[in-house]
């Protein structure tokens, strides 16, 4: 026997034998998706890289890169411009995955991390740092705002929990427990003096404008084990979106595959908030724009992740270059245009698209 | 017990909340004159009120307090009134003028106000604070039309809450591009009645009048769209101008305590559902008593940011998320799921 022939491989999915036995099914249209979408991230950053005020030729940008060019070349390029095109590819990757984690776990399509006040509780967490305890350094902003973003997503997730957690009830107790957060955000803004209420303002919206090398190193090696990681659970994560009863049926361990899900979709979201701050509604947007684009049945996490990194890489450049030399927060355009966005998606669309 | 009992026995439970409501606001609004960083006696306070010359306590009461107290009396009974205004208008209970983005709009345009067309003083701002308004409590309206089902209600907030998120970034985008906007906006924002001189309340003062008596007005035609729209056309109310009034009413009231105290949310949540508690759903009843619950909230929450966190003082909108909040989760919860 040579394994199950081809007529068992659903509509719209390949099969790739792993090296362990097992064997991968994949959605064609969302690996293809994912793979154009990751090509079109990669152009935008070479974009992103090669333009800009500081004037020079692309091909002197690739010099740069290479070690050659003069000092000041070398400077924009390989200290200013690149990290910051690394750090839009991967928070955005981080974010979207993250998003796709908690959407496909809370079978609700709002029920990201921007929405149950993991970001806005990470946010007040980083501000109680800069601002109470005034060591702004960057491993206190990290610890600050992990401790800020695991609180508050434990208190949603409790306060959900107790009642029969739906995906509903998570986002709304989600709403309830940012709008609290939000305000205690405004009130810490509104006690600093000018100049650190200016550089908290600027890191509680999420923002690119002064990423260096160093931050990207975490960034990165959470990214090296918790992305394939993701990728591996995704594959219970389509389980569980068939139902609890389902998904035991077919013999998913449920609290076990959730659990570690929900620590993966934290681990993500946390870093990316810890290296930006918040990037709001991004983790919301890409994976269901990821899903639309890619016709799946569920929620992708390649794509989403793919999804996530184009968004991002694009919203930077529109954050440069829209009001140039003054530079936005990237996370205030994702803001408003993920907003926007999701007033469509809740109110505008037709009733059976928006859930 | 006959109807004709039970109705009298409502009505003197209104009557009863009334007078109650009224003692309240009164004894919260010498409170409000008495507490602060100078403490006062409530035999100083009245020997300030009387004397109005020169003298300590009458410099503290006059100048100081009494701005800050008839704003917070106003602001609250703007803020519950549009609230029970929504609510009705939507259908929706959890309605919410702050929630759904109205006070945000509002906001949006007070800054664009400010820093585009260069609008100093807070009577500038007024009529672009209406504009705001006005277009996102349209907005609103025509959201909730488009979703009336019973489970869509909390879908309404979400997208009011999406709303309120656009619009406050774009309001942020401004103000970060504009280092002075940004230093004043930054204690606009959380919504506060402190330091708003008496030339700001007198300007905002005969909006909230015209809104607030219009809005009582309103009372029995409210009563009537709570049947449905046929019902209310049977029984003779224009629906259509009835809900244009209302929008106008709304934008009227939350337009002008958003220019004068900035956006402060949940009073128009939390207010309403605590009455019809205590007396029901007749929205006559509703609309007269949250004018009287509303302003008592405020100066509570008002007081209540000036004691906690002495010497310095909590804003007013920092306490009203902190006591609406909880109850918008418990009224969330409480539901059965959809």
């Amino acid at each position: 026997m040579t394994g199950p022939g081809r007529g068992s491989v659903p509509r719209g999915y390949a099969r790739f034998r792993m090296p362990v036995g097992s064997s991968l099914l994949v959605h064609r249209r969302s690996a293809v998706v994912a793979t154009v979408l990751l090509l079109f991230a990669a152009t935008l950053a070479i974009v992103e890289i090669s333009t800009g005020t500081y004037d020079i030729t692309p091909s002197g940008a690739f010099r740069a890169l290479l070690g050659e060019g003069s000092d000041v070349d070398r400077f924009i390029v390989v200290d200013q411009r690149l990290p910051r095109a690394a750090a839009a590819l991967l928070v955005g990757a981080a974010l979207g995955a993250s998003g796709a984690i908690f959407q496909s776990v809370s079978r609700n399509p709002l029920g990201s991390p921007d929405i149950i006040g993991f970001t806005t509780g990470a946010a007040t967490g980083g501000l109680a740092v800069i601002l109470l305890l005034g060591a702004s350094t960057a491993t206190t902003i990290l610890v600050g705002t992990l401790v800020g973003g695991f609180a508050t997503a434990a208190v949603v997730i409790a306060l959900a929990v107790r009642r029969g957690a739906t995906g509903d009830r998570l986002v709304l107790s989600g709403i309830a427990v940012a709008a609290m957060l939000a305000a205690t955000n405004d009130y810490l803004v509104s006690r600093a003096d000018i100049q650190d209420a200016e550089v908290a303002q600027a890191w509680q919206y999420g923002s690119l404008n002064a990423i260096s090398w160093a931050p990207l190193l975490p960034l990165a090696v959470v990214l090296v084990f918790a992305m394939p990681a993701a990728l591996v659970a995704s594959r219970s994560l389509r389980i569980l979106e068939l139902g609890d009863d389902t998904a035991a049926a077919v013999g998913l361990r449920l609290v076990r595959a959730r659990t570690v899900a929900l620590a993966l979709g934290v681990c993500l979201a946390a870093i990316a908030v810890a290296t930006t701050g918040p990037i709001g509604f991004l983790a919301l947007a890409a994976p269901q724009l990821a899903r639309r684009v890619a016709r799946s049945p569920g929620v992708t996490v390649l794509a989403s992740a793919a999804m996530g990194a184009a968004i991002l890489v694009g919203a930077d450049l529109l954050a440069q270059r829209l009001l140039s030399p003054f530079q936005i927060p990237v996370g205030l355009v994702t803001a408003a245009v993920g907003g926007a966005y999701l007033v469509w998606m809740l109110a505008l669309a037709p009733a059976h698209r928006s859930r | 017990m006959s109807d004709e009992t039970r109705r009298r026995s409502h009505t003197g439970r209104v009557v009863a909340c009334l007078v109650a409501g009224c003692a309240l606001v009164v004894l919260l609004a010498l409170l409000s004159l008495a507490i602060g960083s100078k403490n006062l006696s409530i035999g100083e306070v009245w020997s300030g009120l009387l004397a109005g010359d020169g003298s300590r306590e009458s410099i503290i009461v006059w100048q100081l307090r009494m701005p800050r107290t008839v704003l917070a009396m106003l602001a609250g009974t703007a803020l519950a009134v549009s609230g029970v205004l929504m609510q009705a208008l939507t259908r929706n209970p959890l309605a919410e003028p702050g929630l759904l983005g109205v006070n945000a709009g509002a906001a949006f345009a007070v800054v664009i106000a400010i820093s585009v067309f260069g609008a100093a003083r807070s009577g500038d701002y007024l009529w672009a604070a209406f504009a705001g308004a006005g277009l996102a409590s349209v907005f609103v309206y025509l959201i909730s039309v488009r979703r009336t089902r019973a489970s869509d209600h909390a879908r309404l907030v979400l997208a009011g809450v999406a709303l309120t998120a656009t619009l406050g970034a774009c309001t942020r985008i401004i103000t970060l591009f504009d280092a002075t906007a940004f230093d004043s906006y930054r204690f606009w924002v959380i919504g506060s009645v402190a330091d708003r001189g008496i030339d700001v309340v007198m300007s905002v003062l005969p909006f909230i009048a015209a809104g607030l008596i219009v809005a009582l007005l309103l009372g029995p035609s409210l009563n009537a769209l709570a049947l449905g729209d046929d019902q209310a056309v049977a029984l003779g109310v224009p629906v259509a101008a009835l809900r244009i009034l209302v929008i106008a009413t709304i934008t009227l009231l939350c337009g002008a305590t958003t220019a004068a105290a900035g956006p402060i949310a949940f009073v128009g949540l939390v207010v309403p559902h605590v009455l019809r508690l205590v007396v029901g759903v007749d929205q006559r009843a509703i609309l007269g008593l949250s004018a009287l619950v509303g302003p008592s909230l405020l100066l509570a929450a008002d007081v209540i940011g000036r004691v906690v966190s002495q010497p310095s003082e909590l804003e007013v909108g920092v306490v009203t998320a902190f006591i609406g909040a909880p109850v918008l989760i418990a009224l969330l919860l409480r539901r059965r799921p959809a």
